[in-house]
């Protein structure tokens, strides 16, 4: 019998793939047979383990990016249903139509008001079809600032979760205004007297992952990615071929070891051994874990010093040459 | 003092139009007398095409004579992710700064239009097709931290076909955050910002600070959006219908406030500036 993970692995997973098989089928015919098979399954396990370290410790950039999009992989859902409870989904941008891309509401860290915001791929074909691949529309980040400015009304921190492809490059996307409602978002985000994290779980992909990701605190699981162009669309234009997507995702440097080497980002979460895909439940922990402490530490931060603070800690990002140290003020 | 305040001495390199008494339209193709084209600003007598024109040209066409002196114009990119494809990032900067004489994708100053102070920024298309890596992002929020400082106008005139510029990876992408939250701050502070798009403005410059003037403009038949249509149609596998993302596109589906011929800019901003920023 195959299991589930095989079905969706990866080319450079498969010796790790092969031995959790090989794991399954022992421990079934021990159950079945009654044969004690204990010591020959640890000594199994203890390979798999070893190997998911040795491969997993040795990652290219291009193979997180196919963990990032692990058909497997924790969605916003998981981690909804995972640690955010009372759950009360908010539908609409008020303007136009619900969009399926972007899941808004209101719920509950460990008892904690927060408001979710976060990018919906969906699991099954039907729910990935209508959620668009997780990739929206003008109205889904209508939706999301509607959502948000209501937060900040009633002082609820934000929790944003980052997982897009892109926002969806189409004809009707450009009829209502993709560009204007993402720029809208990045300039009512700045304007937040309201807590707000950010959380890159899977895909970042550009516009349509900034879209929703101004926040106090950018944090990455350490096998997404972050980019301001997919690595297929950076391929196209530099070689005029997307199969050379895994040597633009070399250059891009768009792992969340770059970024936080760059001090865009400020924490990275560490996944399980294996992958995020491996061992869900544990990865929902951290990020849950991860995601209070830094919740606490901006909390307390008096509302107008911390929006000052994020437009400051933006205003930091970039890296140029300054030879003659120029300010506005000597132009007199 | 280390600006460059008399970029007009600089060695002309405009590319925009062929050497010789006339030249092809590009957009109704006939031939046109040049000295015609070149007396309407750089626009076609016959059916109005708007040629491209540099970032120099565009402060004469807009600012007040000599009133204009650039700023921080010695920030230069700095190559942070090592960045190398078929030839380097830095390569690439070299050789354009050596052909265009300017040392990055827009230059930003002060300048009195009408005879009012304003902070004003331009994007020039021959650095990179105008795209926007850390030192556009630090130049537009720095102008418009000054216009705030200042109660100054901000006017930027975008045109952008690389949007956030690929080869600073993230670096160029926070721009776009970094940009709008600037705007955001002088948006709070009641200053006035008038954006204006010309061919192409795209991508990530089109959606952060070109998107959030107070008052947008645009030039006639410029591609305004935020994916390529060539993107776009490879991802719906359809045909995009004529006029798609140009100019009338956007002010038809209401993002934009007005679509203004070149000619007529200079007196649309002056009319705007007075309106919003005299007391009378
Ligand atoms: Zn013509």
């Amino acid at each position: 019998m195959e299991n589930e993970s095989s079905a969706h692995g990866l080319d450079f997973e498969a010796p790790i793939v092969e031995l959790e098989n090989r794991i399954a089928e022992l421990r079934s015919f021990s159950e079945s047979s009654e044969i004690d098979l204990s010591g020959q399954l640890e000594e199994l396990e203890k390979k798999c383990e070893e190997k998911k370290k040795a491969i997993y410790s040795h990652l290219n950039p291009w193979q997180r990016v196919q963990i990032a999009r692990h058909p497997q992989r924790p969605l916003t859902s998981d981690y909804l249903k995972g640690f955010v409870t009372d759950f009360m989904e908010l539908h609409g941008d008020g303007a136009y139509r619900d969009d399926p891309a972007i899941v808004t509401g209101l719920g509950r860290i460990r008892g904690r008001k927060v408001m979710v915001v976060g990018h919906r791929k969906g699991k099954t074909n039907p729910e990935k079809v209508a959620c668009n691949f997780g990739m929206p529309h003008p109205e889904g980040y209508r939706k999301a600032i509607k959502k948000m400015r209501l937060a900040e009304k009633f002082g609820i921190p934000i929790i944003t979760f980052i997982n897009t492809a892109g926002a969806f490059p189409g004809i009707q996307a450009e009829e209502r205004g993709q560009a204007f409602v993402i720029a809208k978002n990045l300039q009512d985000m700045a304007s937040l007297r309201v807590p707000v994290i950010s959380i890159v779980i899977g895909e970042g992909g550009s516009g349509g992952a900034i879209g929703i990701g101004v926040a106090d605190r950018i944090l990455m699981m350490e096998n997404s990615y972050y980019s301001v162009i997919s690595p297929e669309g950076c391929a196209a234009i530099l070689w005029k071929d997307a199969s050379h997507a895994p040597r633009a995702a070399e250059i891009l440097k768009l792992t969340s070891s770059d970024l936080s080497a760059f001090g865009i980002v400020d924490e990275v979460v560490e996944e399980p051994t294996g992958g995020a895909h491996r061992e869900p439940m544990e990865t929902i922990r951290r990020v849950e874990e991860t995601i209070l402490r830094h919740l606490d530490e901006i909390s307390d931060i008096d509302p107008d010093i911390r929006k000052q603070q994020r437009f400051e800690k933006y205003m930091a990002i970039g890296r140029y040459a300054d030879e003659q140290q120029q300010t506005i003020g000597d132009q007199g | 003092m280390s600006e460059s305040t008399n970029r007009d001495q600089r060695p002309s390199r405009r590319r925009d139009m062929p050497s010789g008494l006339w030249t092809r339209c590009p957009g109704c193709t006939k031939m046109i007398y040049k000295s015609l084209v070149v007396e309407r600003g750089n626009v076609c007598p016959e059916c109005d095409f708007h040629f491209p024109i540099s970032s120099d040209e565009r402060i004469r066409t807009l600012c007040d004579p000599d009133s204009f002196v650039e700023f921080l114009g010695d920030l230069s990119p700095a190559d942070p992710l090592d960045f190398v494809a078929r030839r380097s990032y830095e390569e690439r900067v070299r050789e354009t700064r050596e052909k265009t004489g300017l040392t990055e994708a827009c230059i930003v100053g002060r300048a009195t239009i009408g005879e009012l102070p304003v902070v004003i920024g331009v994007s020039d298309s021959r650095f990179l097709m105008g795209s926007m890596g850390s030192v556009v992002g630090e130049k537009i929020a720095r102008s418009i931290e000054l216009a705030r400082e200042e109660g100054s106008p901000f006017i930027f005139v975008s045109g952008s076909g690389g949007g956030a510029r690929m080869d600073e990876g993230m670096f160029s992408l926070m721009q776009m955050a970094k940009t709008s939250a600037a705007i955001q701050r002088l948006h709070e502070a009641g200053g006035l910002f008038v954006s204006i798009l010309t061919n192409p403005t795209m991508g990530g410059a089109m959606a952060s600070f070109a998107a959030l003037g107070d008052v947008i403009l645009a030039e006639p038949k410029a591609l305004i959006g935020f994916a390529g249509p060539t993107v776009i149609k490879q991802t719906i596998n359809a045909d995009l219908p004529e006029g798609f993302q140009s100019s009338e596109f956007n002010l038809e589906h209401g993002f934009i406030d007005r679509v203004v011929d070149r000619q007529e800019m200079r007196g649309t901003l002056i009319r705007l500036l007075a309106y919003f920023c005299q007391e009378a």
